[in-house]
């Protein structure tokens, strides 16, 4: 298997208790991960490992062959992009923002002025460009954190819950967006959801995560069909249907 | 009876001391309170807890404090600070100091936590993401730096123990004003006091002009 990111023994124990364990799980390039699990399940404990803002307590995880815990922080952070469920726009206008990541890297004026207008046209907020962060709905403003995580062009793209905050017709129409994005890229992503549907439909492979343990990963109609044990079969029971 | 020239003697050096203190505050209180609020470490509270008692430092224990440092005999008496604008300085830096600290910890705070998530997982580095931080608070900032100015200048215990009130030299506003009103020129007190509020207001104005101007960006 050709993995972008490999994980071997996870362990995270964050306030006195297991938060994460995950045995063994491999991301290959260009796949979807869906992530799937309860609250507090230790989905977006594992985004955060991903992203390096929390270390494990053992185990390792593997990045292009290499462990993270040999990379330097800011070097791997620079490949990776992350889109939390609150857009976090600063105070600054739409075009500002999707600008960030691109600066930090000391990207030339020229091709950041490029790439964040290729990421505008892409997410069709062209007409929100001169517009302050403030002044932006909930739907427009996730739109824009979205171009600010795909402006980079970042080897894994981390994404927890974005849409979980949108009313039901924006989410679907974001949903369908990322979709076509995703599939379009084929950039390697990892996606945080409570809704199995939304998994199913973005990615390639779902991990059920339930109480801090990865406890099965495959396709979306195998885990439907055959949960691995009854924790995931308890969870995929509690879904609303 | 004051003339026009010793005035304006003293009202610049009323501004100049308190302008050097206040930037020296900032220059102290910004990176200690990013440190504070930003930081996890064992005995961060106990710390937040000493500044902000010290945002509330009587002037005149400050002033008892600096003088005994810089008396004569005092362990930093060969320096020959005490009774000068420096003192002065160093005491009314002492006093807005923790002001600046306590409000930049607090304004840093009062920021989403994720934030600072947020920014390193889209590649900031730890000084990117401190500028920015900064960036996002810039107005409650700009209230610490408000709050600190308003401290000092309005001060008179530690001015008058470390500087000694010396007519040409050390005498600023708020100690003429304690010096006039000892001897009954209350006229001249008042007059001082309306000029010492006047320009309070100007520089809080304009301050504030620029926090406004911020907030409806």
């Amino acid at each position: 298997m050709n993995a972008l990111i490999e994980l071997h023994d996870l362990l995270i124990r964050r306030n006195g208790r297991d938060a994460l364990s995950i045995d063994s799980l491999g991301i290959p390039r260009g796949e979807t991960l869906a992530v799937v699990g309860p609250n507090g399940a230790g989905k977006s404990t594992l985004l955060l490992a991903l992203a390096r803002l929390i270390k494990p307590t053992s185990g390792e995880i593997i990045f292009n062959g290499s462990p993270l815990s040999k990379l330097d922080d800011l070097e791997y952070r620079r490949k990776i992009s992350f889109v939390f469920q609150d857009p976090l726009l600063l105070d600054m206008t739409v075009e500002q923002n999707i600008a960030l990541g691109l600066k930090f890297r000391n990207t030339p004026g020229e091709e950041i002025h490029s790439r964040v207008w290729k990421w505008i046209k892409h997410l069709g907020i062209e007409s929100l460009a001169k517009r302050r962060a403030s002044q932006l709905s909930g739907g427009e403003a996730q739109r824009v954190s979205l171009a600010r995580a795909f402006v980079l062009e970042p080897q894994l793209l981390l994404l927890d819950e974005p849409f979980s905050s949108l009313d039901p017709p924006t989410r679907t129409k974001m949903l369908e967006d990322l979709s076509v994005l995703l599939a379009q890229d084929h950039r390697t992503a990892v996606f945080v959801t409570h809704n199995l549907n939304e998994a199913a439909k973005l990615s390639h492979r779902i991990a059920v995560i339930v109480g801090g343990m990865l406890r099965q990963v495959g396709p979306a109609r195998q885990i439907k069909a055959r949960p691995a044990d009854e924790a995931v079969a308890a969870f995929l029971h509690e879904l609303p249907r | 009876m004051l003339f026009d020239s010793e005035i304006f003697q003293i009202t610049f050096l009323s501004l100049q001391v308190s302008a050097i203190a206040t930037s020296i505050s900032l220059l102290i209180g910004l990176p200690f309170g990013t440190w504070l609020a930003l930081g996890n470490f064992r005995g961060r509270s106990f710390i937040l807890s000493i500044i902000n008692t010290g945002m509330a430092l009587p002037p005149v224990v400050v002033g008892l404090v600096v003088a005994i440092m810089l008396w004569r005999s005092g362990p930093l008496g060969n320096l020959r600070l005490i009774y000068t604008p420096v003192a002065i300085i160093i005491a009314q830096t002492i006093i807005a100091a923790p002001v600046v600290t306590g409000l930049t910890a607090a304004a840093l705070e009062a920021l989403d936590p994720r934030l600072q998530q947020q920014l390193l997982g889209l590649g900031a580095s730890r000084v990117q993401m401190v500028w920015l931080l900064w960036r996002e608070a810039r107005l409650p900032l700009l209230a610490a730096l408000m709050a600190g100015f308003g401290s000092v200048i309005s001060e008179v215990g530690a001015s008058m123990m470390v500087g000694g009130n010396i007519r040409g030299q050390t005498r600023v506003l708020t100690t003429a004003i304690v010096l006039e009103t000892s001897k009954g020129e209350f006229n001249t007190a008042l007059a001082l006091s309306a000029l010492l509020l006047v320009l309070t207001y100007l520089i809080n104005l304009s301050l504030t002009w620029i926090q406004q101007r911020g907030q409806k960006r």
